[in-house]
């Protein structure tokens, strides 16, 4: 009994600290209709900004409190300000794609200025326990209860009292009725965005405080978990995100009592999961909401795609398959090997995220599914590598589509919320399910890649393997979009609803995308797995999903041929110039905060 | 005798709540094959909402709707297209990326060989298959459809065919509007919805249309209309329903709708019957 009791204040401690972070996103949520995938970033800093008042300026709590929360407010503007005012009449799709590569700027940065490894962030609080019941609590979680009602309180205060708090709400009902009764709607942003950023930043740093160490992963486990609370208690309702963040940290708590630790984060967003699929508009939206508003506006960017002659890209294709026969160097052929194999990721994405409009930011999941499957299969069961690797994409396509249909009914931010769950579902399946994934250890000696009982090790014939299976990949691509399966994609990316009024099944043709999709992107983590001969539950990462992503929206969203441009791009320059690999994924995150602001249509323009 | 005559489609106490207000109250509705029957009413009537309920964009909270004699309250879009209803929308809504020419074959979705089997998992992958090996009954099947738009949007004059290669985003409001009707028509319809097929269209452009769904309506297509513009509903419909507050106030031939006190009251508490007037007038 007193262990349940234990076991139910840690979770509702726990939860106040999500309540913090999701607290936020509900509050930009309700404003402008966004998801902030930064919030997490800036609990990131909020810890770090922490830890450097504590352990080097040596500030007293409620002045590092007080620190930290303006200093993560202030870059809650500067990312209103520079980030996304200047989106405001875009796509709808930038934003969200803004605010993931914010996220990893922000990331990096704090990487770069503090190395990746853990550091102690001590607690300024005495270290005493009280028993309560069986249990014990500290001093620190009375203070983490208390930041979190305070702030609670004080929020509800500021909405229900204050002029600006008016104005907050009336944006939040109607933007466009409250812009014309003469609300500023730019100063509402700012204040939601300081205060949500304030609050995600004092957050970092209680949790630091609370497990005493932090680290760059933070991050994207911060937002992961406020976002969960957050759709739990229903988008866009503060006090719903709260009692999300409770319930989250509650099933939490109960789900390590009974399974232990490494199953947390499953518990987390096997619960976002349900939600979605049972009520995709949280817990207390009332069950039956008015039909949506017609959108107005497209969800990519308008644009004529670039014509490439067909003669020019059999050029193309003929200069590249020729190329080891030149006198090039291992180098260039590793690097532009790992460049089909990207392509192969991005053809598969941007098929799902361009032609059919479902932004998936857990592409990187069907890699591992690939690539295990292939693994796996060529290891215990002896099954050649060159139908291992067919059968990793087909196992990529029938999971992958399996796990992906609960999001088949969400639109816009909610499907990348899904994907960027049920991808880390997949890496936690893979770290648990040790008799079959060997768990943390990974697999190791897979073999190398071969055909027909010849194997291919020398550089040139896995360069001219992995090109081979690229183009008849990107062939069959090209051949899809131009049957009546393309358009039938775009209709529904550009409007599901007018869709549905002539007949296409959305789940239908959502299932036959991710097939297709998640064929290609199992066969490039197949082909990765033998290349590798070693991998692990870390292999295939969101980095990836997100190096994906800015490849797709480089080469320009739906383009088969812009996907391959993309990743010949992405991977091959940073090779010419030399750049360090810590600076790579920074790069990766300005280029595409860049494209989103500059070129949203990408180089060779959406299809 | 009722049952020879069978309505194509009939509404029964049809009624939709949001909250405490009742968008549609208890409407009752009887359309007959090759008929036109409009349905006016002040804007926030019900009117599109109705056609929601219709069409399986919205469920109802009472009432059923019956299509040749089947209830089909409530099914989905999707199954809806399938029995060949088709609608256009009040404020437009054409796939922008899209051609012309592709917004317009998405009409004929349904139509489609490859479509047809609805097996689960067998069917969507067999239409994969067929997708990617294009055999030559597709081929001629795409040819034939790609004809057929063609002929469709020749009934445009020279507004569309000219732009049959052009982006839907590319296009004026007006042409949009007629994008959505073709792209109900190459659906082969057997009943068709038209949301304000009119809206932000000049009095030239109007009496295009105006000639176009008296053309429909000759080839006895049946036809639900809602339109503000009462001349175009005096000539076209063979009923006019009047709606207001979600509720059914009047119905009967249009002359006999236009005098009746409770409509004008209607339409002068919402200060639209001066507009009537002058577009009668013009």
């Amino acid at each position: 009994m007193s262990s349940w009791l234990d076991y139910t204040i840690n979770g509702l401690i726990v939860g106040n600290v999500y309540a913090l972070v999701a607290v936020g996103l509900a509050l930009i949520f309700g404003v402008s209709r966004l998801i902030n995938f930064a919030q997490g970033s800036i609990y990131l800093v909020g810890a770090y900004i922490g830890w450097v008042a504590v352990v080097q300026l040596h500030t007293p709590l409620p002045l590092t409190i007080i620190f930290v929360a303006v200093v993560a407010a202030l870059v809650g503007l500067i990312i209103e300000r520079f980030g996304l005012r200047p989106l405001q009449n875009s796509v709808r799709i930038a934003p969200l794609l803004a605010t993931i590569g914010i996220s990893f700027v922000l990331d990096q940065l704090v990487m770069l200025t503090f190395s990746p490894n853990p550091r102690a962030l001590p607690s300024q609080l005495p270290d005493v326990r009280f028993q309560v019941g069986g249990g014990t609590i500290g001093p620190l979680d009375l203070l983490i209860a208390g930041v979190g009602i305070s702030s609670a309180l004080l929020l509800f205060v500021f909405l229900r009292y204050s002029k600006l708090g008016w104005a907050v709400r009336a944006a939040s009902q109607d933007r466009d009725a409250a812009m014309q009764m003469g609300v500023d709607v730019n100063r509402v942003n700012q204040a939601v965005f300081g205060i949500a950023a304030a609050l995600g930043g004092v957050s970092g740093l209680l949790v630091g405080m609370y497990y005493n160490q932090i680290d760059t992963a933070m991050s994207l486990q911060a937002t992961l978990k406020g976002v969960v609370a957050e759709v739990v208690g229903g988008a866009g309702n503060v006090p719903g995100a709260v009692v999300g963040s409770l319930l989250l940290g509650l099933v939490e708590s109960y789900g390590v009592a009974v399974f232990g630790t490494s199953y947390r984060n499953l518990f987390a967003f096997l619960l976002l999961v349900v939600v979605l699929v049972l009520r995709p508009n949280g817990l207390f939206a009332s069950a039956r909401q008015a039909p949506p508003e017609p959108l107005t506006g497209t969800f990519i960017a308008p644009s004529r795609p670039v014509r490439i002659p067909r003669w020019a890209l059999l050029v193309a294709v003929a200069v590249f398959a020729i190329l080891p026969l030149l006198p090039v160097s291992f180098y260039v052929l590793q690097t532009l090997i790992n460049a089909w194999l990207l392509g192969m990721l991005a053809l598969s994405l941007t098929l799902v995220a361009g032609t059919i409009g479902q932004v998936s930011l857990g592409h990187a999941a069907l890699l591992a599914i690939g690539a295990y499957t292939s693994a796996l299969l060529s290891l215990t069961l002896s099954v050649p590598v060159g139908l291992a690797i067919i059968a990793g994409g087909l196992m990529s396509a029938a999971l992958g589509t399996i796990l992906i249909s609960p999001s088949f009914r969400l639109r816009g931010h909610y499907v990348s919320i899904a994907t960027l769950a049920i991808g880390e579902i997949v890496s936690l399946v893979i770290l648990n399910w040790e008799s079959v994934t060997r768990g943390p250890i990974g697999i190791s000696g897979i073999p190398p890649l071969s055909l027909f009982g010849y194997d291919l090790i020398d550089p040139k014939s896995v360069y001219w393997f992995s090109f081979t299976v690229m183009v008849v990949l990107a062939l069959l691509q090209a051949r899809l979009l131009s049957s009546h399966l393309g358009r039938s994609f775009r209709a529904i990316r550009d409007d599901d609803i007018a869709a549905r009024a002539y007949g296409l099944s959305l789940n239908r043709y959502k299932s036959l995308a991710f097939i297709f999709g998640g064929f290609a992107a199992g066969v490039s983590g197949g082909i990765a797995a033998h290349l590798y001969s070693y991998i692990n539950h870390e292999t295939f990462n969101t980095q990836q999903s997100i190096l994906a992503l800015t490849v797709v929206i480089l080469g320009g969203l739906g383009n088969v041929v812009g996907a391959v441009v993309g990743a010949v791009a992405l991977v091959g320059l940073p090779e010419v110039f030399r750049i360090a690999a810590e600076y790579r994924i920074l790069i990766y995150g300005i280029v595409l905060l860049l494209l989103v602001r500059f070129r949203p249509q990408g180089l060779l323009g959406t299809i | 005798m009722a049952e020879a005559h069978a309505p194509l489609l009939s509404l029964r106490g049809l009624t939709r709540r949001f909250g405490g207000l009742t968008a549609v109250d208890s409407i009752d509705l009887d359309l007959a094959k090759g008929g036109l029957v409009s349905i006016i009413g002040p804007n926030g009537a019900g009117k599109t909402t109705l056609f929601n309920l219709v069409t399986g964009l919205d469920r109802p909270d009472a009432g059923e709707v019956r299509f040749e004699g089947q209830d089909i309250t409530g099914l989905s879009p999707e199954r809806l297209a399938a029995q060949a209803i088709a609608r256009t929308f009040q404020l437009g809504r054409v796939f922008g990326n899209l051609s012309v020419m592709d917004n317009v074959l998405i009409g004929a979705h349904t139509r489609l060989r490859a479509v047809k089997p609805a097996v689960p998992i067998i069917g969507p992958l067999l239409e994969l298959g067929l997708a990617l090996l294009r055999p030559s009954s597709v081929k001629a099947e795409e040819e034939r459809l790609r004809e057929e738009v063609k002929t469709i949007l020749a009934r445009f004059g020279e507004r569309l065919l000219p732009r049959i290669d052009q982006p839907a985003y590319s296009l004026s409001y007006a042409n949009r509007r007629r994008v959505e009707i073709a792209r109900a028509l190459a659906l082969k319809p057997r009943l068709l919805l038209l949301d304000e097929p009119t809206a932000g269209m000049n009095p030239s452009e109007t009496a295009e249309m105006q000639g176009l769904v008296a053309e429909l309506k000759a080839e006895g297509l049946t036809i639900l209309l809602i339109e503000h513009k009462l001349e175009m509903v005096m000539r076209l419909s063979d009923r006019v329903i009047v709606m207001d507050e979600g509720q059914k106030i009047a119905e009967g031939p249009g002359e006999q709708v236009r005098n009746d006190p409770k409509v004008i009251e209607a339409y002068l508490g919402h200060g639209l019957s001066g507009t009537a007037e002058q577009e009668s007038a013009a």
